[in-house]
């Protein structure tokens, strides 16, 4: 048996081993990105491959934003990160891997794409949803996931409470109006993508809360003909930031070309792919462009609504926080 | 006195244990059925029940077991053709693909061969010797099967993690561990460490020693005594571990999730594949990786028959 074995291991390790670039970075990212960074990575490559000459290979890592961020601690080599929402690479600078400043080495938060959260509803939309107030209506099952654990889902939370204080007035009338909608959630999902699956698969709920990019995504592929997508008239501007994680870019050498990858968001070409992929571009040629491809909603920032996401976690979604308190109930 | 009836009830309960580990297969006939089959006087023979009875029992059975074996394993297969064998092969020929079965391989080489070794110790150790603290030692042995896979990973998680008790130090030495092959490795074999020495300790229990003294009075040494006489007689034990060892350490979904980091193409093992394609809408890729697990389900199930057969057979002169 280990006669068996053993040349098998040593022509595997081998084999393994036999392909390396000159560079080779890691990028530890959030669920819904797969696709986005599939083309990134590819066309990334080629432009610093034509400038510079040397070959760079991009590894990605997909997960919830959370999750990753916490494996990142833990000690996954991530050479960036580019995560769902800003706390969750704060979480990694208060260990001290990425530098306290991180938002304020890139232009625009480092946040080089943007989303918002739509509608995604059963074709013909069945129970007539228009608005955040259809979603709290009795008989309509919605769809988000656990904003415990998923990036998207704390964003879900936040456009409904943003709406409802803009709406009402007022903290306790939005605390009202975001317990009544979680009443009308019958699952939650760990991350944005598992959430998707249980809609669009399963066929369970009426409505599901959504990344922009990512009810576009399942348009593209489960076909226009199942779904349509419904943009709410006002939602959040959410903004997916992207970071160098200092400790490992320096450890590995890496930090000239993890700069330079992230820095490629902001060129043209980076623009565009976001466009493509759904994701609202920041440039504002790129913008006008792609202007058809999204609709018209008024967004509202974190911080104008909340003060910004340390305060908004704290108040919202840690232990014993507001999301405690209703979904408890 | 007590200490020997503590040994015989630990015995037998390792005996009962060792085929329940894999649920998903029948355990093997018992042999109270011969003495079932003979005509007892008085009493109907248990096996001319009224035909419809018969029959509605069989069909019973036959539901249960396509319902709940056979079509799940249909949709896989189905699923993973639905586009045709091209697509098929084609989804098996990805890079990422090809890395997740070479590094499951690697896993399986690398846990199924320490097993093996750690295992025999064990149950030699266990089966051979007087020793105290014996107990709990067979109790150790069991601990992986009764804790949650996840937790067999995060335990790694805390202790090589870079917040962990020895993360810090690895970091400083750049050794990887955690979210890299040593890690997937660690937390395999430890959820895979039972199925060699369970399935060993009740086989060699039950061969004592005698044969083992006979060889050393001969003049045998340790080792010789060891190929020559405890390994033929345990051979086909020994394989059954084995076997069970190498499908769990290939399916192995929980632990490995949580040490690996989930980095395409370097350490996603086959089961965390089919997961990530499946989130990434690629069905036929998903189901594709997933036929392959099924393969070695079917192809584990068939070699397991064929042993447990042969142990049979090896058991019966002793007078069972």
């Amino acid at each position: 048996m280990i006669r068996r074995v053993l040349p098998l291991v040593a022509g595997l390790l081998w084999a393994s081993s036999a392909f390396a670039a000159d560079y080779s970075l890691l990028n530890v990212s959030y669920d819904p990105t797969r696709e986005l960074y599939v083309d990134f990575n590819k066309a990334f490559a080629a432009a610093y491959q034509k400038d510079t000459g040397k070959s760079v290979e991009i590894k990605q890592s997909h997960g919830g934003s959370g999750s990753q961020a916490r494996s990142v601690i833990d000690g996954l080599q991530a050479d960036v990160v580019t995560l769902a929402l800003a706390y969750d690479i704060d979480a990694i600078a208060g260990k001290g891997l990425i530098a306290a400043d991180w938002q304020k080495r890139l232009a625009l938060n480092a946040s080089p794409y943007t989303s918002t959260i739509v509608f995604l509803v059963r074709k013909g939309n069945p129970k007539g949803i228009k608005d955040w107030d259809d979603l709290i209506k009795p008989g309509v099952a919605v769809i988000t996931p656990n904003p415990k654990t998923s990036g998207g889902a704390r964003w879900n939370y936040l456009a409904a409470w943003g709406y409802a204080q803009k709406k009402f007035g007022s903290a306790d009338k939005a605390k009202k109006f975001v317990a009544d909608l979680y009443q009308n959630v019958p699952v939650l999902d760990t991350g944005a993508r598992g959430s998707t699956v249980t809609f669009v698969e399963r066929g369970v709920g009426d409505v599901l809360l959504a990344w922009e990019n990512e009810a576009f995504l399942a348009l593209r592929e489960f076909g226009a003909d199942k779904f349509e997508i419904v943009a709410p008239p006002q939602s959040i501007l959410a903004e997916p930031p992207v970071a160098v994680v200092d400790t490992v870019a320096d450890k590995k050498g890496t930090r000239a070309v993890a700069e330079a990858y992230l820095k490629y968001w902001y060129t043209r070409e980076g623009q565009e792919i976001a466009a493509r992929n759904s994701y609202r571009p920041r440039d504002p040629e790129i913008a006008k462009e792609y202007e058809k491809s999204f609709a018209k909603v008024e967004l509202f920032t974190i911080d104008d609504v909340f003060g910004g996401w340390t305060k908004a976690q704290k108040e919202h979604f840690a232990e014993g926080g507001i999301f405690d308190q209703i979904y408890k109930n | 006195m007590s200490m020997q009836t503590g040994l015989a009830t630990s015995t037998t309960r390792l005996r009962s244990y060792a085929p329940a580990t894999d649920v998903s297969v029948a355990a093997p006939a018992p042999r109270l059925e011969i003495a079932r089959a003979t005509p007892v006087t008085a009493h109907r023979n248990p096996r001319t029940e009224p035909g419809p009875v018969r029959f509605i029992i069989i069909a019973l059975a036959i539901t249960f077991l396509s319902v709940f074996v056979v079509l799940p394993l249909v949709v896989v297969f189905a699923s993973a053709f639905s586009k045709g064998v091209v697509a098929y092969f084609a989804a098996l020929a990805e890079p990422e693909a090809l890395a997740a079965i070479k590094l499951t391989l690697l896993i399986a080489a690398i846990s199924v061969t320490l097993n093996l070794v750690f295992g025999v110790v064990a149950a030699w150790a266990i089966s051979k010797f007087e020793f105290a603290g014996k107990t709990f030692l067979i109790t150790l042995i069991d601990l992986p099967f009764s804790v949650s896979p996840v937790i067999s990973g995060l335990v790694y998680v805390l202790l090589f993690g870079a917040q962990g008790y020895f993360g810090p130090w690895l970091q400083a030495h750049d050794v990887h561990i955690l979210f890299a092959v040593p890690g997937i490795a660690l937390a395999t074999i430890f959820v895979t460490f039972p199925f060699v020495a369970r399935a060993l300790i009740p086989l060699m229990q039950e061969q004592g020693t005698q044969e083992e003294e006979a060889a050393i009075s001969l003049g045998a040494s340790g080792l010789q005594t060891f190929f020559r006489v405890t390994l033929p007689n345990i051979k086909w034990g020994l394989l059954y571990g084995v076997l069970l060892c190498n499908a769990r350490a290939m399916g192995e979904f929980g632990a490995v999730s949580v040490v690996s980091g989930h980095i395409r193409g370097e350490t996603n093992t086959m089961p965390l594949l089919v997961e990530i394609l499946y989130n990434e809408y690629q069905f036929v890729a998903s189901f594709a990786i997933a036929s392959l697990l099924a393969m070695l389900a079917l192809i584990t199930l068939v070699a397991k028959t064929i042993l447990e057969q042969r142990l049979d057979e090896a058991e019966v002169p002793d007078g069972d």
